[in-house]
């Protein structure tokens, strides 16, 4: 029954996604894209930071090397979905290799080394400017099509790899590997001794929150059609994703989802009507959710939350009664 | 008889400081055998380097015919070589029943989730917490979190139990309940190691009782020896001690 309403609810939100480019103007489309995008990234940062609970800062490097490994190939002669599949396929082998180094670190280590990877991968492409043109950044060749029949065909991308991963999402969350992953956030130490060979456990989860981050970063950058390191490896990215998803609620399957969607919004209403205090406010936000929501908008117990404002405006009159 | 496990000439150093000095010793299919020592004797260490938790300095470790030396924990799980915490470790935020299907499903190797939750709720009734089984294992007491602890390691289908001071911070009768569940345990024909500091509890349960101090083992064979050995009574027991349990064991 739970399960029918997560589906209902991810298929509906995403139902209204794919209409906007029939609904709405082009500057709504934006919007829509971004939502897809930064949510597919949310639900894949949610298979390590979620369900395994370490907290990885490399979401813009999967990105990066996704922009790059997309655009090169492209420029390369590979046709457009090959190449889109190449970044993914080499953000993957990346995030694999990476992950049996990085895992043996925990905790705030991990942290600290996670997001060094964002720093390190985006000085070698700035510095290696045979290849990726250094400072100057990529042209990529532009999508064939009117500006609308573009957006509309980035956002039906972006949405189908936002559906991919977050079906694997569902699969990981009841499978035998999910199950792992969850004593892993909760018990490292038992999760070993039970018998959970928690380094490859490790290593399949952080390679997951790669793989849609990559093929994302492609499709950004035929996208947007020019790409430069700061851009790409950006490192307010890769703080962005792990917000939104605990906005949303880490460690759920609607949580990212939710996050994003909320976060990506809240952004561009502040950024609309507050030019200058937009990061400012973002911050705010940040602090305002580590102390009141710990577990993001999902955890929050509506019905009591409810049951509660129902009491207080029953016992309103009577207040007033007495007070007469 | 088989032999299930065997160490031979086991090391472990950390640093300058030898924990685990030359041990040796060999334990039989199905026999319930005493870990006692002092304090910082090496015996959480001796445990440690069986499942695999630290790697050996020298010597072997023989399981079932197979030399394990190099396992890692993970490994010693699926083996059938299970272990209990002397600090309980649960999954906090899961519930009872999702613990132990944890080892169900890893360390017992069942094919599917739901396999593993099944033969979790055999485990829980096997300890006596199926009434407990759907309420998250951070709101457990503490003699019940030992209970968990074993279910949980039972539901590994062990054929090797390491219990690491089960009974360390509970009162008497419920170290009774546990007592009786150790011997439900050793009925189904797993082979037991428990550390203990309780001597009556170590002397009522152990088949035979291997003593450590310094890191070295000092003695071992059947527990009325070794509490009458010299060297065991100077080092752990005390005369007194060993005195008053020879009186009581000659009234019995």
């Amino acid at each position: 029954m739970k399960q029918f309403l997560y589906f209902g609810a991810f298929a509906l939100w995403v139902a209204m996604i794919a209409a906007t480019p029939l609904l709405a103007d082009n500057y709504t489309i934006r919007i829509a894209i971004s939502i897809a995008m930064f949510s597919a990234m949310a639900v894949s940062w949610n298979f390590i930071g979620g369900f395994t609970g370490y907290p990885s800062f490399s979401t813009a490097a999967f990105f990066g090397l996704g922009c790059y490994a997309g655009a090169l190939a492209q420029r390369n002669g590979i046709p457009l979905v090959m190449a889109w599949l190449f970044a993914t396929l080499f953000v993957t082998v990346f995030a694999a290799l990476l992950g049996a180094i990085i895992l043996r670190l925990k905790g705030h280590y991990f942290a600290i080394g996670s997001i060094a990877i964002v720093d390190l991968t985006r000085l070698i492409t700035s510095s290696w400017g045979s290849l990726t043109g250094g400072g100057d950044g990529l042209n990529v060749p532009l999508l064939q099509g009117s500006p609308q029949e573009v957006s509309a065909l980035v956002l039906y991308v972006m949405l189908a790899i936002l559906i991919a991963a977050f079906l694997t999402s569902i699969y990981v969350d009841r499978s035998r590997l999910g199950f792992g992953l969850k004593c892993i956030s909760q018990n490292e130490d038992a999760a070993d001794m039970v018998g959970v060979n928690t380094t490859s456990f490790k290593i399949v989860a952080y390679t997951l929150s790669a793989v849609f981050c990559g093929a994302i970063g492609a499709v950004y950058a035929s996208w947007v059609g020019y790409i430069d390191p700061t851009d790409s490896f950006s490192i307010l990215l890769t703080l962005k994703v792990p917000v939104m998803v605990l906005l949303g609620g880490a460690g759920t399957l609607l949580g990212p989802v939710l996050g994003a969607g909320v976060f990506v919004m809240l952004e561009e209403v502040f950024w609309a009507n507050f030019l200058e205090w937009n990061r400012a406010i973002l911050g705010g936000i940040i602090v305002f959710l580590i102390f009141f929501l710990p577990n993001g908008l999902l955890k929050i117990q509506y019905r009591a939350l409810y049951g509660l404002l129902m009491q207080k405006l029953r016992d309103a009159p009577k207040q007033a009664e007495k007070s007469s | 008889m088989t032999e299930i496990l065997r160490l031979e000439n086991v090391s472990k150093s950390f640093g300058g400081n030898r924990a685990v000095n030359d041990v040796s010793f060999s334990l039989e299919e199905g026999e319930i055998i005493g870990l006692i020592g002092p304090n910082g004797a090496g015996k959480t260490t001796l445990v440690n380097l069986i499942t695999g938790v630290h790697p050996l300095s020298a010597g072997k470790v023989i399981f079932a015919g197979e030399d394990v030396s190099r396992q890692q924990a993970f490994q010693a799980a699926r083996r059938g070589l299970a272990r209990t915490f002397q600090i309980v470790q649960p999954f906090p935020n899961m519930t009872v029943l999702e613990n132990v299907a944890a080892g169900a499903l890893f360390g017992g190797g069942t094919a599917s989730v739901q396999d593993a939750l099944e033969l979790a709720h055999g485990e829980l009734k096997f300890v006596g917490l199926d009434a407990v089984a759907d309420t998250p294992a951070s709101s457990l007491a503490l003699p019940n979190r030992k209970r968990l602890e074993l279910a949980k390691s039972l539901a590994m289908r062990p054929k090797f139990l390491l219990l690491d001071e089960v009974n360390a911070g509970l009162n008497a009768s419920e170290i009774d309940g546990a007592l009786e569940l150790i011997r439900k345990i050793a009925a189904r024909g797993v082979t037991i190691l428990i550390i203990e500091h309780l001597m009556k509890v170590v002397l009522s349960i152990s088949q035979r009782i291997l003593v450590l101090h310094h890191g070295e083992l000092i003695a071992q064979g059947d527990p009325r020896t070794v509490i009458e050995d010299p060297q065991v009574v100077e080092a752990y027991l005390g005369s007194k001690f060993a005195a008053r349990v020879k009186a009581e064991s000659h009234h019995a």
